[in-house]
């Protein structure tokens, strides 16, 4: 156990979160905490006041020079030359046969000297992997191509990165930043100044995106500031009600904001219009791997479409359970936790399309017992106020 | 904090037994270290009343938020009492995990599998190996 966590990734937290009584577990070759108090008390704590998660294991692959935008166009689903700055796009990495490699998050920011460039955030568990399809497409002649030139960078272990998300985020943080934060859109982000002696004068990148749900931010700060920086946030936090939360609340969270997570819902087997994320996908444009593929899947309708389940009784429907019709396997579940929210279990799950009309209800084979379950409308949660 | 008159399974399940005119009688129930590993428990499954158990076999399966454990019988025996009280109240498991957050009474139909069972001081060290 000592010698398997011995060779674990630790992000610049990782003493703060062993000191504070984190559940460290391994999570895609990171040490990370699971939990502090409970998942329920932070995930409950997250939509009433405000979470604050260590999310510096999410790969982070910077991309700059005269040829980075053309480079990513040929690279990513969605289009991104015609990103302005400060521009986020959820985009997917994928394969010539159009399955997933990776969902990511590309923005487009420019530093304090203004020279632009790009962030892909990738999942942890598939940074590997996307690291060694970006430089197996940029051999040194691409990459040095006389007006072209892309300069990439795997930044993931110089940067930490925090989620700050729930109602009381943007107050949380619009002390620490020098920009308006009222007035940052969703999917919005910007270099920006950190207003707080704990950061050294250095600078971090702030956007108003996450994965909870909740109206939210997310903040990048240089690994040597890491610490203080995240500590400033946790104290500024404490009387507002916020809490430092693991990645078991991270992952109820995004479940009932029915957000898809890699290796659940999303995999190379999985192409993008069955998972609903068609709108990702620009196939008109540059020509990325898969996007012949993706255009002749698309003139199909798809077999499958990714569903919300709610069970009728408190088993929980965890990956893998087959849904039923009958004796007929007609779905598998592919996220199942129980919804602090909805104080019920939920799961996602892809299901035949001629089953996949909200109110159906369905059979779900959990551990042997068939389970009824009740089709809804995604997501099982939705915030009161859509603010930003 | 575990108590010293109980019996303790490895998978973290408590027996107490008693003798009864009817033979051997055990209250089963889960340890507060496994309720501490759990946190957010959501669910307990229990089986009914009359239902046969063989040691070291699951009767049952307590549910949190991350994963489900199958609950494994200490004895061999027969269900002959089930905690319905607990069904929509797994805060009695969680705050008095040994007293009235007890799970299920097993009639015993042979009491050999006890000698397999540990004492509190048994218990202990394994919980101290496996942190």
């Amino acid at each position: 156990m000592d010698q398997q966590q011995e060779s674990l990734f630790r992000t610049p937290l990782y003493e703060w979160h062993v000191a504070r009584g984190g559940r460290m577990v391994d999570f895609a070759g990171w040490s990370m905490p699971v939990q502090y108090t409970s998942i329920i008390d932070e995930h409950v704590k997250t939509r009433n006041a405000g979470g604050i998660a260590d999310i510096s294991h999410m790969g982070r692959l910077r991309f700059e020079g005269p040829g980075a935008a053309v480079f990513l166009a040929e690279l990513l689903t969605r289009r991104v030359s015609d990103m302005r700055e400060g521009q986020i796009r959820y985009s997917l990495v994928t394969n010539e046969q159009g399955g997933i490699m990776d969902d990511v998050l590309v923005g487009y920011y420019r530093n304090a000297n203004g020279q632009p460039f790009y962030v892909v955030v990738v999942n942890a568990s598939n940074r590997r992997k996307v690291v060694d399809w970006v430089q197996s497409r940029l051999p040194p002649e691409r990459a040095e191509r006389p007006g072209q030139e892309v300069i990439f960078t795997d930044v993931t272990r110089l940067w930490a990165m925090f989620a700050i998300q729930g109602p009381r985020a943007l107050e949380l943080l619009q002390p620490l930043v020098d920009v308006e934060l009222p007035w940052m859109r969703y999917y919005r982000g910007a270099q920006v100044a950190i207003l707080h002696p704990a950061a050294q004068r250095q600078g971090g990148i702030i956007s108003r995106t996450g994965y909870t749900g909740e109206d939210g931010f997310e903040l990048s700060v240089g690994a040597t500031i890491a610490a203080d920086v995240w500590e400033v946030l946790v104290e500024l936090g404490r009387p507002r009600g916020m809490v430092p939360t693991g990645l078991g609340a991270r992952d109820t969270l995004r479940l009932e904001a029915g957000m898809p997570l890699y290796g659940h819902e999303l995999g190379e087997h999985v192409e993008p219009f069955q998972a609903g994320l068609g709108f990702a996908c620009h196939l008109t444009g540059y020509d990325f791997p898969g996007r012949d593929a993706l255009r002749a899947i698309q003139e199909r309708p798809p077999h499958q479409a990714r569903v919300g389940l709610e069970m009728a009784g408190r088993r929980v429907a965890r990956q893998g359970a087959p849904i039923l019709a009958g004796t007929d396997q007609i779905g598998e579940v592919t996220s199942g936790t129980f919804s602090p929210t909805l104080n019920k279990p939920i799961a996602m799950a892809y299901l035949r399309r001629e089953y996949a009309e909200a109110g159906t209800v369905v059979s779900v084979d959990v551990r042997g017992r068939i389970e009824p379950a009740r089709l809804v409308p995604l997501p099982f949660y939705r915030r009161n106020n859509q603010g930003a | 904090m575990n108590p010293d008159d109980l019996l303790y399974a490895e998978t973290h399940e408590w027996a107490r037994i008693e003798d009864t005119p009817d033979g051997k009688l055990a209250t089963v129930g889960i340890t507060a270290f496994a309720v501490e590993l759990l946190t957010d428990l959501v669910n307990i499954d229990l089986p009914a009343e009359g239902t046969a158990v063989e040691a070291g076999q699951p009767f049952g399966e307590v549910e949190s938020v991350k994963s489900v454990s199958d609950l494994n019988s200490p004895v061999d025996g027969e269900v002959v009492e089930v905690n319905h009280a607990i069904a929509g109240h797994l805060e009695t498991v969680s705050n008095d995990p040994f007293g009235d957050g007890w799970f299920v009474k097993i009639k015993l139909t042979d009491a050999g599998a006890l000698e397999k069972l540990m004492d509190r001081e048994a218990y202990e060290a394994q919980i101290r190996e496996d942190q």
